[in-house]
């Protein structure tokens, strides 16, 4: 069952006259996890920010086609790109997370940074923030490292434990699809494993794309794997097929590393 | 030859910059000297009246510290629409604007406030001259605030959008006190920077010699008085000038090397 | 909340503006009588708070070029403040004056003085630039930036009083004349724009791609080549707009000026003699200006706003167009 349905959707970027995404057609499984790759430049980013619309901080975008998004209590699907009201938008980004490929840590403390997603959705019970950050902080590895000082400031992490930080900010709110953008990409090797395990583990509980550059990451921690070139989607299916039988020759190219 | 022409430049560059120093230096040591001499307890125990200090010290930080109140308020949101909040050609025209006001002579401000604040009103007072100090805080304050507000990267930002905020409550959250230290000194040398003004507060709120509090008259400035005592013919007024002259140096000195301090790192 | 934090943003943000346009008007309509009674000859005239007699003639003819056409005069009617025009009879012959105000002698003191702190200042904090960003080490291109922003904070005033008692009896011993001098305010204030220009100009220097620098070293260039041939040609615009923009600012400095330029409605003949610049003009006589005098003095005021208002807008939108 797909939580993301996302239907002949094209992109144009303000003031651009060619659309930086062509009728792209894919499905975001539920609790699966679905990998974007491709060369520099094909859309993989420009995709992933079209499911949480943060492109809108930036308004003169064109849209076409659908992107529809399951709503869990009515088991209906409706199109985020028909949104156009503030608490419309605010209600989606806490359905759909997203983290960044620079660590973002907020200039807070560890505990505030985690809370702060659910302060801004009107929770105010101390008790509960406190349990809610607590298992947010164990579901990303980070809390036996930070639980005696959860009150010193987020920035003296290191880079690995500011994305795992950034992970547990995002999922303390429970959303239902969490994007990555180039987790790990900033971060060295020990991090970067001790992220993509992370990320397997949420599998469980949020439905995941990631978008990679490392095409080793994607065939180690993804269930289906799309593969996009200048703006269009050229593949997408299983993980195991993409790697080890492709259809299409561009991506057998790529895959073999023959460009890109 | 052409070394010699080199040598001769680096020594010429060195001279000029030996030429900078040596009227800071002489500018400072002659306070020092001139201020030292005429100090004594009884300047900050006594007002003007009394041939001390003490109203026009106070006079001259209610001043500055009531216009920071409105300048800085209003300075910071107008620099968060410019670079938060602004599209296109409103915002950066307005960014213009500021800057511009930044090097406006400040005589002209106190005409202007003079003509709107003290002229209808019946004479000098206080709250004229702290309308014409906000008008000058205001440009650098908004200055400040966006180019610090501009520092902060995007991803922050969108990292707070991510999660559901508003912008408002990214912008106080997160980007403001991101760029939080900067602003501070931004404020701190506005504020240095007011404090010594004179010309702003000769028609507005002119001086008195009294301890005052009440805004409705014109009001004790340390500025205005060092003016008018080194325009007066006697010695004492002359030393008493330079002992103002000294405090009030000393006094801006100070804030602005406590701005540069916080930021003493961040560079 | 978010329309609430935009609209006030949004209005705080338009204060500028309103700010502005507040002062331009305000300033014009204390300056219309001045304007009204002088026009643009003000800009030229040289008398300032003189009596003038007016042939008796000119009384009784319908309009004349120096009298406002609110002041139809009875020969025998004097007419007070409030109708714009102080007609005074004179003692001794009983002929009646009225009162001109010129601005020529302040705009040509302010235009003067500043050219002089420009020449001054101009090789010397070239020279600073060049130390700070090419010559000097780290920590000791900190040091003196740090000791130039601090000459930078110092407020005018206290210019103003080491200029009088310690720097201008050295240049009235160097140059003869008076110590309180165009001379005297020009350097000065040369003094005072000195840190602005170094900054602005290092900042322009420092925009010099290292690339750029490296490959004329490594042909074997010198320091002052590179600097000659390289930097300043590529950071020539900045420097120019530093030098308007100082220009801008040294316009409208007062309080040191004040002290120093003499505060003489004269021309000076010798530039060690006294005069009076625009700031200093508004300084020293707003407080016992009244009628068509403080109204001179707006108009004074106005003309140094719309001065600086041009050249810093020509420095910032021609010279110094900084990405932001």
């Amino acid at each position: 069952m797909s939580v993301m349905n996302i239907k002949n959707f094209s992109f144009t970027y303000p003031g651009v006259d060619h659309p930086s995404l062509k009728n792209i057609n894919l499905q975001i499984e539920k609790n699966k996890i679905t990998a974007l790759i491709g060369p520099s430049g094909c859309g993989k980013s420009t995709l992933l920010r079209s499911m949480n619309r943060i492109h809108d901080l930036y308004p003169g975008n064109t849209y076409d086609g659908k992107i529809e998004l399951l709503d869990f209590e009515t088991g209906k699907y409706s199109n985020i790109l028909d949104i156009k009201k503030e608490n419309e938008f605010i209600e989606l980004r806490q359905k759909v997370g997203m983290i960044f490929q620079k660590p973002t840590p907020f200039p807070m403390s560890i505990f505030d940074n985690v809370a702060y997603g659910l302060k801004i959705a009107g929770i105010k019970n101390k008790t509960e923030l406190k349990d809610r950050v607590e298992t947010a902080l164990k579901g990303s590895a980070l809390w036996k490292e930070v639980h005696d000082r959860l009150d010193k400031s987020a920035m003296g992490l290191s880079g690995g434990q500011q994305q795992r930080l950034c992970i547990a900010r995002a999922v303390a709110v429970k959303p239902e699809v969490l994007l990555f953008d180039e987790p790990t990409s900033a971060l060295d090797p020990i991090s970067t494993a001790a992220i993509e395990e992370l990320i397997v583990e949420l599998r469980k509980d949020v439905s995941i794309a990631i978008v990679t550059h490392n095409m080793q990451q994607a065939s180690r921690i993804s269930d289906y794997t799309a593969f996009m070139y200048l703006g269009d989607l050229i593949e997408f299916d299983k993980t195991e097929n993409i790697f080890l039988n492709p259809k299409e020759k561009q991506t057998e190219d790529y895959i073999t590393g023959r460009f890109g | 030859m052409r070394l010699l022409i080199n040598k001769i430049f680096l020594a010429l560059s060195i001279f000029s910059a030996t030429i900078g120093l040596g009227f800071l230096a002489w500018i400072l040591i002659t306070l020092f000297i001139q201020g030292l001499g005429s100090l004594h307890l009884s300047l900050f125990l006594n007002d003007l009246v009394d041939g001390g200090l003490r109203n026009l010290i106070v006079g001259q930080l209610i001043l500055a510290l009531l216009a920071g109140a409105i300048g800085i308020p209003l300075g910071m949101v107008a620099g968060i629409y410019i670079r938060e909040y602004g599209r296109g050609k409103y915002a950066a025209f307005i960014r213009d604007l500021s800057d511009i006001m930044m090097s406006a002579p400040s005589i002209v401000i106190g005409a202007f406030v003079y003509a709107v604040a003290v002229r209808p009103y019946g004479g000098a007072n206080g709250f004229a001259g702290i309308i014409a100090l906000s008008i000058m805080m205001i440009p650098i304050i908004i200055n400040t605030t966006d180019s610090m507000l501009s520092l902060v990267p995007k991803e922050l930002r969108e990292a707070g959008i991510a999660l559901g905020a508003s912008k408002y409550r990214v912008i106080l959250d997160i980007v403001i006190k991101a760029a939080k230290v900067g602003i501070m000194t931004g404020i701190l040398l506005a504020f240095a920077r007011i404090a010594g003004e004179t010309a702003p507060l000769l028609f507005t709120s002119e001086t008195s010699n009294y301890f005052s509090v009440d805004l409705t008259e014109s009001f004790p400035s340390l500025t205005v008085s060092i003016y008018n005592l080194a325009n007066e013919p006697e010695q004492s007024s002359r030393d008493l000038a330079w002992a103002a002259s000294f405090i009030l140096t000393v006094m801006v000195l100070i804030i602005n090397l406590l701005g540069r301090y916080i930021t003493r790192n961040k560079k | 909340m978010e329309k609430l934090f935009q609209k006030v943003s949004f209005t705080s943000a338009s204060l500028v503006l309103a700010l502005l346009l507040g002062i331009f008007t305000t300033l014009f309509v204390a300056a219309k009588p001045a304007i009204d009674e002088f026009g643009l000859k003000f800009i030229i005239d040289k008398r300032w708070n003189q009596e003038v007699a007016l042939p008796s003639d000119i009384l009784n003819a319908e309009t004349t070029p120096t009298i406002t056409d609110e002041a139809a005069v009875d020969e025998d009617e004097i007419i007070d403040e409030d109708d714009e025009m102080i007609l005074d009879e004179d003692e001794d012959d009983g002929t009646l004056t009225k009162t001109v105000y010129g601005g020529l002698v302040p705009i040509v003191g302010t235009l003067l003085s500043t050219i002089i702190a420009l020449a001054f200042a101009l090789p010397i904090a070239m020279g600073i630039a060049v130390f700070l960003a090419e010559i000097a080490t780290k920590n000791i291109s900190k040091f003196v930036g740090m000791a130039i922003e601090l000459l930078a904070a110092i407020p005018s005033i206290i210019f103003g009083m080491w200029g009088l008692y310690y720097f201008a009896p050295i240049i009235a011993e160097a140059f003869g004349g008076y110590q309180v001098s165009l001379l005297t305010a020009g350097l000065v204030l040369g003094v005072m724009i000195l840190p602005f220009m170094a900054a602005v100009t290092r900042d322009s220097m420092n925009t010099t791609p290292d690339v750029l620098k490296e490959s004329a070293y490594a042909l074997g260039a010198t320091k002052f080549e590179v600097v000659k041939d390289i930097i300043f040609p590529y950071s020539k615009v900045g420097i120019i707009g530093s030098i308007i923009l100082a220009l801008g600012r040294a316009l409208g400095e007062t309080m040191a000026v004040a002290f120093l330029i003499g505060a003489v409605y004269s021309m000076p003949d010798k530039i060690t003699d006294p005069t009076i610049s625009i700031p200093v003009a508004m300084a020293v006589n707003f407080g016992e200006a009244s009628g068509l005098g403080e109204s001179a003095l707006f108009y004074l005021g106005l003309v140094l706003f719309v001065l600086s208002f041009a050249i810093i807008s020509l420095a910032k939108f021609y010279f110094l167009k900084k990405a932001k």
